[in-house]
């Protein structure tokens, strides 16, 4: 790593945020779509009563949302590698004297930090609904573990990148992997004893449980499984991993 | 001072060869053209100097730099023009270039001064803020020329540089090549199939088929290879009259292609009253000459076998007859 790395991360990281504001269709979207969970399904569910559920269920959907809100918006970063592609700037980036993982870098960056824009504007509007908060450094430790989430997904997005050459498989990735995946990470209900064992098995071996019971830990201090520093230990191998993977992916993928 | 060399260049595709072994080199300064139809592998050969692409033998070096072991140096060397487009279109031209020269390290004053140059150069300077969507095909391509000199490489890489454009534009870009490979002393490589293109831009060609080099020279010597003049005729029998015409010793060549004769000869008007005299007496009816310069077109037929318009096009019905005609054009150099 030298300046001339840093340089390309900043610029790459700048392109993103470039784009990001001029699509305005997608910054109405990224924002609009979380609050519609938000406020229907909270409102919906919240004359439902799940057995073990402290307060209301608005107070247990919301970071659920922010975990979904990141998730959803990291993938969208590290699969429009694909965009990239398809549209030959790609080659113009991998013909640039930087090294490869800069590359990665300033993409993860750049996604992440419009993934953190998006959670934290619906972090800021949860506590308006009344959402309650910890302390100072809960609220910190629930930015960390949105940073990790978002770097996740960027990872898993370029893995689904490189192995696909178009957007007709990403649909089937979004629907096969993503939604059973969400499903299961007790972001709409508890994972609690109640359920059958089996769904509770599930749960427990998908990443994302850790994250969304996480961000619950920290963020509200209620309804968490796990002690929200044990969830972030297990969230910090698994960014290691997937980021290494994402990276080592986009390594080998020959344009 | 020689600042491309390859030797047995290769790359396979799941045992399809791409490009077979080619060993070349091109000198600093010079404006050097890969020269063949579509599918020859002329981009696999770029993608594979440009480090794109890993060769699967052989080895190249770009300015003394080793393609496989210094990557990093030859790309600080090489400028690309892509054949499809690679900028990014929800930016602007400005922060197109200006993102290229931060991605190649330059320095905020050289940015500036080189962004205002480039551009002018191209003549878009009055187009920099605007979003690169709304650019014609002809702008974007003197943006990516534009880009690729941002960072005054050694080598500017061409794929095809006037693929689909018009022919003014076509003439403008050319003129931009030649222009900035005086003024710059970039070393040029591109790749055509636009014999045109080759003919007026290059000083040396290298022809290139099925993944194999079939001559390199310089444009004139290409074309004296083939003989002073070319005379193309059709007629009624062309396997008779080919066999008849090749006991002739004033014809230097001769190839059939597509139920047409191609002959190189010196003074090629005055042998056409021969032609038709031995044609009678064997009784071939010719029902078309045409008698010109060499062109690269009829280069790459005689090295290859084929003529490089018959594959770029598709090939006219043959049910439809020709009238007879007597063509003579002389094209002046």
């Amino acid at each position: 790593m030298n300046q001339k790395d840093f340089q390309a991360i900043y610029m790459l990281w700048l392109r993103q945020m470039k784009r990001f504001l001029r699509a305005k269709s997608r910054v109405l979207t990224t924002i609009v779509q979380p609050l519609f969970f938000l406020f229907i399904l909270g409102f919906g569910f919240n004359i439902a009563v799940f057995p073990e559920m402290e307060g209301s269920y608005i107070n247990f959907l919301a970071p659920g949302i922010i975990a979904m809100a990141i998730l959803f918006s990291s993938m969208f970063t590290g699969v429009s590698v694909l965009w990239d592609k398809q549209s030959g700037f790609l080659q113009e980036v991998l013909v640039a004297p930087v090294s490869r993982l800069s590359i990665v870098i300033g993409r993860t960056l750049g996604g992440a930090t419009i993934a953190l824009f998006q959670g934290i504007l619906i972090m800021i509007i949860a506590i308006a609904l009344g959402v309650p908060t910890v302390s100072p450094a809960s609220l910190l430790l629930t930015l960390v573990i949105m940073v990790l989430l978002s770097f996740t997904a960027v990872g898993f997005g370029l893995i689904v990148a490189s192995k696909m050459h178009d957007f007709e498989g990403f649909e089937s990735v979004m629907s096969l992997i993503l939604m059973p995946l969400l499903f299961l990470s007790s972001m709409f209900y508890p994972v609690n004893t109640f359920l059958p064992g089996w769904l509770q098995i599930l749960s427990y071996c998908n990443p994302l449980f850790y994250m969304v019971d996480g961000l619950r830990g920290s963020f509200t201090g209620v309804n968490y499984v796990l002690p929200p520093l044990i969830d972030l230990g297990i969230i910090l191998v698994l960014c290691i991993v997937i980021m290494g993977l994402g990276t080592y992916f986009f390594n080998k993928s020959e344009s | 001072m020689e600042i491309i060399t390859t030797e047995n260049l290769t790359k396979t595709y799941d045992g399809f060869t791409a490009v077979d072994h080619i060993t070349f080199s091109v000198k600093e300064g010079e404006i050097f053209g890969f020269l063949g139809p579509n599918g020859a592998g002329k981009t696999t050969t770029i993608k594979m100097l440009t480090t794109l692409l890993y060769p699967s033998e052989g080895s190249a070096s770009i300015a003394g730099f080793d393609i496989l072991k210094q990557r990093a140096n030859v790309r600080e060397n090489i400028g690309i023009v892509f054949q499809e487009p690679a900028l990014d279109t929800e930016l602007t031209g400005r922060e197109n270039l200006d993102f290229h020269a931060r991605m190649y390290g330059l320095s905020p004053e050289t940015r500036k001064k080189r962004i205002g140059e480039v551009l002018t150069l191209v003549d878009l300077i009055d187009k920099k803020d605007v979003l690169v969507k709304q650019y014609s095909g002809g702008m974007k391509r003197r943006l990516e020329i534009a880009r690729g000199l941002m960072h005054s490489p050694k080598v500017l890489f061409l794929d095809e540089p006037t693929l689909g454009l018009d022919a003014q534009t076509r003439r403008a870009i050319w003129e931009y090549i030649k222009q900035l490979n005086k003024d710059e002393k970039t070393t040029i490589f591109l790749t055509t199939h636009y014999m045109d293109e080759a003919d007026f831009l290059c000083d040396y060609i290298g022809i290139i088929d099925h993944g194999k080099i079939m001559v390199m020279n310089t444009v004139d010597v290409l074309k004296k290879s083939v003989g002073h003049d070319v005379i193309t005729l059709s007629c009624s029998d062309t396997t008779t009259l080919h066999k008849r015409l090749e006991q002739e010793s004033w014809i230097s060549n001769i190839t059939p292609h597509d139920s047409k004769l191609t002959i190189g000869a010196e003074r090629g008007e005055e042998k056409i009253p021969l032609i038709f005299d031995i044609a009678r007496t064997i009784n071939v009816t010719i029902s078309s000459v045409d008698v010109r310069r060499p062109t690269l077109d009829d280069v790459f037929l005689y090295y290859t076998g084929r003529s490089m318009r018959e594959q770029a096009q598709e090939t006219p019905s043959t049910g439809m007859k020709k009238p007879a005609r007597f063509r003579l054009r002389r094209q002046k150099k």
